[in-house]
C-alpha cells in the first residue's frame, strides 16, 4: 500500500525544491484576496449545495441540503407517545458524552446536582476524542485575551457573537489550569513552560498540545473524572430522539432510544444540556469527513422542532488537510499541527501556492483552486484530487525525530499503510470537519427555550462563520463548564410542569402545510454505510 | 471502485463473506451488509471502540488490531471485543499522593503482573504494555505516564492478561497523577489566570467589543504576527 510509481516520480519534484523552500514561505493573502478566493472556491459558496429551510422559526434561512432534509425530517415518535411513566428522573440531563457534555457534568455535579449523561455510542466516542492539534489559550507574556479576541473574531469574519468570544478568551487560561489540575499532561519544557505553537489564523503562538493526542488526553481525563463522581450516571447507547417540554414551553426531559433494543423511553429532568456535537457524517456535498460515526447533527434537529433559534448553519468547515491517499483513510484528519510545525503544501511542480497557515476556509479554497482550476494537483487511482504536504521538512526545520515525537498518532496512521511521513510527503485534500454554527446561545449557554442549554459544537455564535483550530476544544471546555454552572444554578428552583409533546402536533401541521412528506426519520442517529443487496 | 475489485473471503464471527481486498475490517463488515452499532466510534484510530481479534486460516497465531485501521486479509477469522469488563477503581484525584503506594493501594493487582508480555503483543498501538506495567510495579509514575501516553483504552491488553490486570486503567491513574502533581508547573499560566481575575484585560476587550465592523477589521489587519 505504498505510493504508485507516478506518485514516487512526482515526489522527486517535491524533494528538488525542498531545500530552497525551507527558508522561504509563500506570502499570506490580504483580506480582499481571501474574500475573492472564498467566493469562487469554497464549498459553502456553491449555491446548489444549500437550500432554504421551509418550516420553523428560521424558515427561509439557508443550510446544506443534507442538513435541511434532516432538520425538516419526520420525528421518531408521535405526539401521543406515553410520557406518564418516566423511566428515571434526574436534576440535569446531559445529552451527548463528548468534551462539552463531560465538562458540563463535572460543574453541575459540583453545584450539587444529580446528573445523568446519555450518549449515543460509548462515553467519549466523540469528536473530542479525535482532536489532535491542540487547544488555544492566551497565557504567554507576549499574548493576551484581547489579542486572542481579535484572532477569533477576524477568523470568524467579524460575525461572531461578541459576548461569546469574550467568554471564550477570558476563560481560556483558567480552563487550561483546570485541565491540568484534573491531570491532563500538556506538552511542556523541563521548566514547566507550556510548549505553544501557531495554528491557522493565530497571531501568537498559543496552541497547547498533548502530543497529537490533545483531544484524546482531554477526553479520557474528563471521562475518568466523571466516572469518579458518585452523583453522575452515564448511560451509553441511548441517544435522545426528542426533547420534551412542559405546557409553558420549559424543557423538562427527553425521549431516548435504546440503540440496541430500539425501545423508546421517557426521562424527566429539571434542566437539559444538549451537547451532541456536529454533523460531519451527513457528508455535505459528498465530502468525506473527519468526524466520528455518531456526528449526525441530532441536536440541531431536536432543538429546532421545539423552536430553538439557529446561527451560522450556512457555513461548514472543510479542513484543508484530510488524508487523500490511501483510500482506506480517505477524509481522516491530518492535523493542522503538521503545518504549524512547518510542513508546506506544494503542487505537482513542487511549488508552494499558498501561505501554509491561512484560516482554514481560505487554505481549503486554495487547495481546491490548485486542483480544479490550475490542475496542478495529484490525481490518485480512485480519481481523488490531492496536493502534497511536505512533512519531511519538519525534521529539517527543527531537529531529527521531531515528527515522531510531536506527531505519533499521525506517523502511526501512515505507517499502518506503509508510508513513512518522516521521509516522504503525504497527499491531502479538504475534508468536512466542523459545524461552525449551531443552536444560538448566550454566554451562559442559554437558548431561546427555557430549560434548554447548549454547549460545544452543537451551539452557534462563538466562532461566527469560521472556527480557528484549537478554539473548539477550548469552546467545549469553556461553554461545557458554563452550561454546567448555569444548570447548577437553575435546577434548584426549576419546577417543571406536566410534560407534553404538543410541539410534535405543530411540527406535523407545519410539515403538512409545506407539503413535506419525506419519510426520513430524524434525528438519523447513525449514517447508513451498510451495502444493500 | 470497490465493485470491480478482487474479492477475498473473510469470516465475520464464523460466517463467510467475500469482500473487496482493499477495505478495512470495519468497511468490509459494512460492505457485507452489517449496520454497526457496537464496535465502532471514531473510525479514525483514536477511541478504541473497535478492538478486534483475528486469526488467519491454518495459522495458529492470534492477531490483534483496530477494525477501522486494519485492512482485511484472505481467510481472516474475525471476532470483536467492543466492551471488556476490566476493573476500574474509583478515587478522588485531589486526595491522592503521587507516590508508588497510591498505585498499589488503588490497584493492588498491579503487583501480580507476571511479566509475560502477552499484553504487549496484543496492543494495537504497539505500546510496550509489559514495560509500563513493570514501571508501575516499581512505582515509577512518570515512566508509566510517558510510556502509556498513546493508549486508546481499547481493552485488548486486559482481555489477554493471565493475571487479570486492568493495565489501561492503572495507566490513566498514573497519567493523571503525573499531570496534576509531578509535571512542572507553568509559571506564566498561573500569572495570567490571576491577571484575568483581577480584570486586567476587561477594558481592552470592552473596547474591542464596541468597535464597528470597519474599525475592527482595521485592528485585525494591523495585527503583528509572531514569527
Ligand atoms: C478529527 C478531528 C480533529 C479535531 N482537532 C481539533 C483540534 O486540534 N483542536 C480543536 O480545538 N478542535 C479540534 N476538533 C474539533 C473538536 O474536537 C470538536 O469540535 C469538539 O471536540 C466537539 O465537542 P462536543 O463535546 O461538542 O462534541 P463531541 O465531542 O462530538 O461529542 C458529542 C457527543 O454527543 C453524542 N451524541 C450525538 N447525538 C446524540 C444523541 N442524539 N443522543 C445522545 N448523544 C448523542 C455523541 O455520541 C458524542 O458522545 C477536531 C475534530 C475532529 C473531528
Ligand atoms: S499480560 Fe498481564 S501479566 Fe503479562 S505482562 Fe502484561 S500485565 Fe503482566
Ligand atoms: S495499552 Fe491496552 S488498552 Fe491501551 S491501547 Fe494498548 S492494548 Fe489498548
Ligand atoms: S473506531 Fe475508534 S479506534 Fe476504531
Amino acid at each position: 500500500m505504498t505510493y504508485t510509481p507516478e506518485m514516487l516520480e512526482n515526489i522527486k519534484q517535491v524533494e528538488a525544491t525542498r531545500s530552497q523552500r525551507l527558508h522561504q514561505t509563500f506570502p499570506a493573502m490580504s483580506l480582499e484576496e481571501r474574500t475573492k478566493l472564498l467566493n469562487t472556491f469554497h464549498p459553502d459558496y456553491i449555491k446548489e449545495s444549500m437550500r432554504e429551510i421551509r418550516i420553523g422559526v428560521e424558515k427561509g434561512s439557508r443550510m446544506p441540503n443534507e442538513l435541511a432534509d434532516v432538520v425538516e425530517g419526520r420525528p421518531h415518535i408521535g405526539a401521543d407517545f406515553d410520557l406518564s411513566q418516566p423511566e428515571f428522573e434526574t436534576d440535569v440531563l446531559i445529552i451527548g458524552g463528548g468534551g462539552a457534555g463531560a465538562s458540563a457534568a463535572l460543574m453541575a455535579e459540583e453545584a450539587g446536582a444529580k446528573v445523568t449523561i446519555v450518549t449515543k455510542l460509548r462515553f467519549g466516542d466523540a469528536n473530542t476524542m479525535m482532536a489532535q492539534g491542540g487547544i488555544q489559550a492566551a497565557d504567554r507574556p507576549n499574548d493576551s485575551p484581547a489579542i486572542h479576541y481579535l484572532d477569533v473574531i477576524g477568523g470568524g469574519h467579524f460575525d461572531n457573537f461578541p459576548d461569546l468570544v469574550e467568554a471564550l478568551v477570558k476563560d481560556a487560561p483558567q480552563v487550561i489550569a483546570w485541565l491540568e489540575q484534573l491531570g491532563v499532561m500538556f506538552d511542556k519544557t523541563p521548566d514547566g513552560t507550556m510548549m505553544e505553537e501557531h495554528g491557522g489564523g493565530t497571531s501568537r503562538k498559543r496552541m497547547h498540545s498533548a502530543r497529537d493526542y490533545s483531544g484524546a488526553e482531554i477526553m479520557r481525563t474528563l471521562r475518568d473524572e466523571v466516572r469518579n463522581r458518585p452523583n453522575i450516571t452515564v448511560i451509553e447507547f441511548c441517544p435522545a430522539v426528542e426533547l420534551v417540554a412542559d405546557k409553558q414551553g420549559r424543557v423538562c426531559g427527553a425521549v431516548l432510544m435504546n440503540l440496541e433494543t430500539e425501545r423508546y423511553f421517557f426521562t424527566r429532568a429539571k434542566v437539559v444540556i444538549l451537547s451532541t456535537g456536529g454533523g460531519g457524517r451527513l457528508h455535505y456535498q459528498g465530502f468525506p469527513t473527519t468526524n466520528h460515526y455518531g456526528a449526525t447533527a441530532d441536536g440541531i434537529a431536536m432543538a429546532y422542532r421545539l423552536g430553538a433559534k439557529l446561527a451560522f448553519l450556512d457555513t461548514m468547515q472543510y479542513h484543508p488537510t484530510g488524508a487523500a491517499y490511501p483510500e482506506q483513510i480517505l477524509g481522516l484528519l491530518v492535523t493542522e499541527k503538521v503545518r504549524g510545525l512547518g510542513a508546506q503544501p506544494v503542487n505537482i511542480k513542487g511549488e508552494q501556492f499558498v501561505y501554509p497557515l491561512e484560516p482554514r476556509d481560505v487554505e481549503a479554497a486554495a487547495f481546491l483552486r490548485e486542483c480544479k482550476e490550475r490542475h496542478l494537483g495529484v490525481v490518485t487511482p480512485t480519481g481523488q484530487h490531492a496536493v502534497w504536504l511536505d512533512t519531511p521538512m519538519i525534521d529539517l526545520l527543527h531537529e531529527p525525530g521531531t515528527i515522531e515525537k510531536a506527531l505519533p498518532a499521525m506517523v502511526r496512521q501512515y505507517k499502518r499503510f506503509n508510508i513513512d511521513m518522516t521521509k516522504v510527503p503525504i497527499l491531502v485534500y479538504p475534508t468536512l470537519h466542523y459545524q461552525n454554527g449551531g443552536i444560538a446561545i448566550n454566554a451562559d449557554c442559554e437558548t431561546n427555550i427555557p430549560g434548554l442549554l447548549v454547549a460545544g459544537e452543537a451551539s452557534g455564535g462563538v466562532h461566527g462563520r469560521n472556527r480557528l483550530m484549537g478554539n473548539s476544544l477550548l469552546d467545549v471546555c469553556v461553554f461545557g463548564r458554563r452550561a454546567g454552572l448555569t444548570a447548577g444554578r437553575y435546577y434548584k428552583d426549576a419546577k417543571p410542569g406536566e410534560p407534553t409533546l404538543a410541539h410534535l402536533e405543530t411540527w406535523k401541521k407545519q410539515r403538512d402545510e409545506a407539503g413535506i412528506s419525506t419519510p426520513l426519520r430524524s434525528p438519523i442517529l447513525l449514517p447508513d454505510y451498510s451495502r444493500k443487496g | 471502485m470497490a465493485n470491480q475489485e478482487e474479492l477475498i473471503p473473510i469470516y465475520i464471527m464464523g460466517k463467510r463473506y467475500d469482500v473487496p481486498a482493499s477495505l478495512t475490517i470495519m468497511k468490509a463488515m459494512e460492505w457485507a451488509g452489517y449496520t454497526l452499532v457496537r464496535g465502532v466510534g471514531c473510525r479514525g484510530g483514536f477511541c478504541g471502540a473497535c478492538a478486534t481479534v483475528y486469526r488467519i486460516k491454518d495459522d495458529p497465531k492470534l492477531y490483534f488490531g483496530l477494525a477501522c485501521q486494519t485492512v482485511v486479509k484472505p481467510e481472516m477469522y474475525l471476532g470483536q471485543i467492543p466492551f471488556f469488563p476490566a476493573k476500574r477503581a474509583s478515587y478522588d484525584i485531589t486526595k491522592l499522593e503521587p507516590i508508588a503506594a497510591t498505585l498499589f493501594t488503588t490497584y493492588p493487582e498491579t503487583l501480580r503482573c507476571l511479566g509475560c508480555g502477552t499484553c504487549t503483543k496484543a496492543c494495537p498501538q504497539e505500546l510496550n504494555v509489559k514495560g509500563y506495567m513493570a514501571a508501575a510495579m516499581r512505582g515509577d509514575i512518570t515512566l508509566v505516564a510517558n510510556m502509556s501516553f498513546d493508549c486508546i483504552m481499547c481493552g485488548l491488553c486486559a482481555a489477554r492478561c493471565p493475571a487479570e490486570e486492568p493495565q489501561y486503567n492503572i495507566a490513566i491513574l498514573a497519567r493523571r497523577l503525573y499531570g496534576r502533581y509531578l509535571a512542572p508547573r507553568s509559571p506564566h499560566l498561573a500569572e495570567r489566570v490571576e491577571e484575568i481575575q483581577s480584570g486586567k484585560f476587561d477594558a481592552e476587550i470592552q473596547n474591542l467589543k464596541s468597535l464597528d465592523f470597519n474599525a475592527l477589521k482595521e485592528r485585525y489587519s494591523a495585527r503583528e504576527i509572531e514569527a
